[in-house]
């Protein structure tokens, strides 16, 4: 009897005190966040030991949301390096993403609103995308397949109430960002993006030797060539402008993604002056020009297309095209620089 | 015996033996039932959005291969986006072999119809409509497909963009026929593509009604083998209202058919009439660009058959240099069929290559061209009017085949 209710016991702790490696496999998504279970506290966001927080040396702007990273890699697989792009991860692995906003930004002790969990998750086949939109009571996540509008509020660092129409994007929303050449892909850990410390438990490790460390990734060069933080003002000028476009603009304004029929494109790798849009007249752009004749004009801020779509909230204009309904003022005054400053 | 068997086993693969009909009818939560219904269908199913007003303030995607979505007619399934909050479309499609028929898509906030990248597209007795009129503050396009192949737009009307109201842009194989294009800067434009067929359209009173344009830097160049013929490209009269920096803000009220920088395209059969500055213009892009693998410049063009009312009675010299030029030139007797006459220097001093040159086999039209040479050298009427200089052997491009699926 003894041994049996050990045995119970058994399955029960590891059931809570695992992750599901079935349900990141399974050809469908379970209804609640809590089954996969990547966190021990979901209230909390305390994940399982196996998964792993992370950070972005440049993030993406997403309506002044926070957000907090974590990866998942099963025991005895590895993601393995590629240059320039995304390590490629195991099946079985899965990226967590959760969004929320602080209730003030200026006292994090008062804790926060947590607005969806997005995951990617690496199947047999592929990577494939799903939201999860957080409950009222914050105790648990349910699965939005065509999205969710969730009006927000925060109050500010300057102490202003902030209000937002966040939007948790449907599962093709997701692809419009996470698709290169028409196949879903993270955007977020290669090698150079998360060649950072971060403060673990166990103390301060840059990331990439933590990743080895815990035997996630098989290898990464010592040689990286990685973005600045964008918002680095120590940083040179040009560096935090093409940091910022990169992961804000390049996924789809490069060769491979959604907006390669623009032509213009902002990725890290872009070197043409006409394709980064200096002097670029648009091509099916329609009222986003704004009355503005290129995507660029060195030295002229609001002559140039690009600055103009970044600052506009209405939807036929701004750029990007989803998540964001807010203007993201600090990186527009930082790109005004840019623009400023650029050679003509 | 097993041959028949080998056609039918990959025949019986590409069926979906369990293909569902969906039907989504008005009502609360449209948005979420519609978006929903269109991620949650599979290869051969049916979405059917019944008679109704649905009104949206996100766009919708759809991107499962193989699917048809449709309404129960433009007048009675009616998709409005005139509350849109999100989204730089009404509707974006991103996956192959699509089939849209029979609702209208309003007051989008940007394009009202965008397809990106489909192999195999149906847009059938669709509607795209921006309700309060010719605006600049009206989208961009109504439909939309760029990059992609098999593209089939027939039975389509496309009112008040603020750029074009059917544009194909970047794609290969395409059918745009008995359509009707009103009140838009551009009626239809196939921009940078391959192998069209334009035919059997209405274009009347956009400010320009049918363009075939070529332009630079961009991944998909060189635009070639396009017929436009049969189609009725009259009174276009509405002031270019486009967003100032797009090409087709340039183009002048009044213009039926612009052919610029493209290859190999057949005018035929159309009646082009009412045309405030000119029926037919025949132009090289006119912008620097240091595009080495572009080339600015229109040849082998064939006109032939065309019937020409009135134009170029009202020229509009206010919008781009294109019928200021004109109207200098002719002074003020303003032809029927233009071509700028613009040729790389070389042409002008060896000549055009014969399979290059403009072919113009037509009985009543006016006819202006410029020698560039006497241009450039000064004289003081620089222009050629004699429409016999241009005849020639028509030899007809091949009818576009598109995949049916």
């Amino acid at each position: 009897m003894r041994s049996f209710v050990c045995f119970l016991l058994l399955i029960f702790t590891t059931n809570i005190f695992s992750v599901n490696n079935n349900l990141i496999l399974a050809d469908s998504f379970p209804e609640k966040l809590s089954e996969f279970g990547f966190f021990i506290d979901y209230s909390a966001q305390e994940p399982h030991k196996k998964v792993i927080p992370y950070e972005l040396i440049s993030t993406l702007f997403s309506d002044y949301s926070y957000k907090q990273r974590w990866v998942y890699v099963p025991d005895h697989a590895k993601a393995t390096y590629v240059k320039d792009w995304v390590f490629d991860f195991p099946e079985g692995s899965a990226l967590i993403k959760t969004f929320y906003y602080p209730i003030d930004e200026r006292n994090p002790d008062l804790g926060k609103q947590l607005l969806e969990t997005r995951l990617l998750l690496r199947k047999k086949d592929g990577w494939e995308g799903v939201s999860y939109a957080w409950n009222e009571e914050q105790n648990e996540a349910y699965k939005k397949i065509a999205g969710k509008t969730i009006n927000a509020s925060w109050i500010d660092f300057m102490g202003d109430q902030r209000q937002v129409r966040y939007r948790v994007p449907n599962v093709n929303q997701c692809k419009e960002c996470h698709a290169a050449k028409d196949v879903i892909t993270p955007i977020g850990p290669k090698a150079k993006n998360i060649n950072k410390d971060f403060t673990y438990e166990e103390g301060e490790f840059n990331q990439l030797a933590y990743w080895m460390k815990k035997e996630i990734i098989n290898a990464f060069p010592q040689d990286l060539v990685s973005p600045v933080d964008w918002s680095d003002k120590t940083q040179n000028i040009d560096d935090r402008a093409r940091s910022y476009l990169d992961v804000n603009c390049g996924h789809c304004h490069s060769a491979t993604g959604n907006a390669n029929s623009t032509g213009l494109y902002l990725n890290l790798v872009e070197t043409r002056d006409i394709n980064l849009g200096i002097y670029k007249k648009p091509v099916a752009t329609g009222r986003g020009s704004g009355g503005n004749k290129y995507s660029i004009v060195p030295g002229k801020p609001d002559e140039s297309i690009l600055l103009y779509r970044m600052q506009s909230m209405d939807p036929g204009i701004m750029m990007p095209e989803s998540g964001r309904v807010l203007t993201h003022q600090e990186a527009v005054e930082m790109l005004r620089e840019w623009i400023t400053k650029l050679p003509n | 015996m097993k041959s028949i068997l080998l056609f039918f086993i990959p025949f019986l693969a590409s069926f979906n033996l369990n293909a569902k009909e969906v039907h989504i009818n008005p009502g609360p939560n449209a948005q979420e039932r519609v978006q929903e219904a269109m991620i949650l269908m599979e290869e051969g199913d049916t979405l059917i959005i019944k008679s109704g007003y649905y009104a949206f303030e996100d766009g919708l995607s759809l991107d499962v291969n193989g699917v048809t979505v449709k309404g129960e007619g433009i007048d009675n399934t009616i998709l409005d986006f005139k509350n849109q909050q999100s989204g730089a479309q009404g509707l974006l499609v991103t996956s192959d072999r699509v089939t849209l028929s029979d609702f209208s898509i309003l007051d989008a906030k940007g394009d009202a119809l965008k397809v990106i990248g489909a192999k195999g597209i149906n847009m059938i007795n669709l509607k795209t409509e921006w309700t309060g009129g010719p605006k600049s503050t009206n989208g961009a396009y109504g439909f939309y497909p760029v990059e992609s192949e098999d593209v089939l737009i027939d039975g389509c009307v496309a009112i008040g963009a603020s750029d074009a109201g059917i544009y194909v842009g970047q794609s290969k194989n395409i059918i745009v026929r008995n359509s009707i294009a009103q009140f838009n800067v551009a009626g239809i434009e196939i921009e940078n593509s391959y192998y069209a067929d334009v035919y059997n359209n209405l274009a009347s009173h956009n400010t320009g009604g049918i363009l075939v344009f070529d332009l630079p830097d961009l991944p998909q160049q060189g635009g070639h083998h396009i017929r436009v013929f049969d189609n009725k490209s009259i009174d276009n009269d509405t002031d270019n209202f486009a967003p100032e920096g797009n090409i087709v803000g340039e183009v002048p009220r009044g213009t039926g058919i612009i052919i610029m920088a493209n290859s190999d395209v057949e005018i035929f059969n159309n009646l082009m009439s009412g045309n405030g500055t000119v029926n037919l213009s025949i132009v090289s892009y006119g912008d620097e660009t240091d595009d080495p693998n572009y080339y600015p410049h229109p040849k082998n063009i064939q006109v032939h058959g065309n019937t020409y009312g009135p134009s170029g009675f009202d020229p509009d010299i206010e919008t781009g240099d294109l019928a200021k030029a004109l109207f200098e030139i002719s002074g003020g007797n303003m032809p029927d069929i233009f071509w700028d006459g613009v040729v790389p220097l070389s042409q002008i001093i060896l000549g055009q290559p014969d399979d290059e040159k403009l072919i113009i086999e037509e009985e009543n039209a006016r006819f202006l061209t410029i020698k560039p040479i006497k241009y450039m050298l000064g004289f003081s009427d620089p222009t050629n009017t004699n429409k016999e200089d241009f005849r020639g052997k028509i030899s007809p491009l091949k009818e576009i085949k598109i995949e049916t699926f």
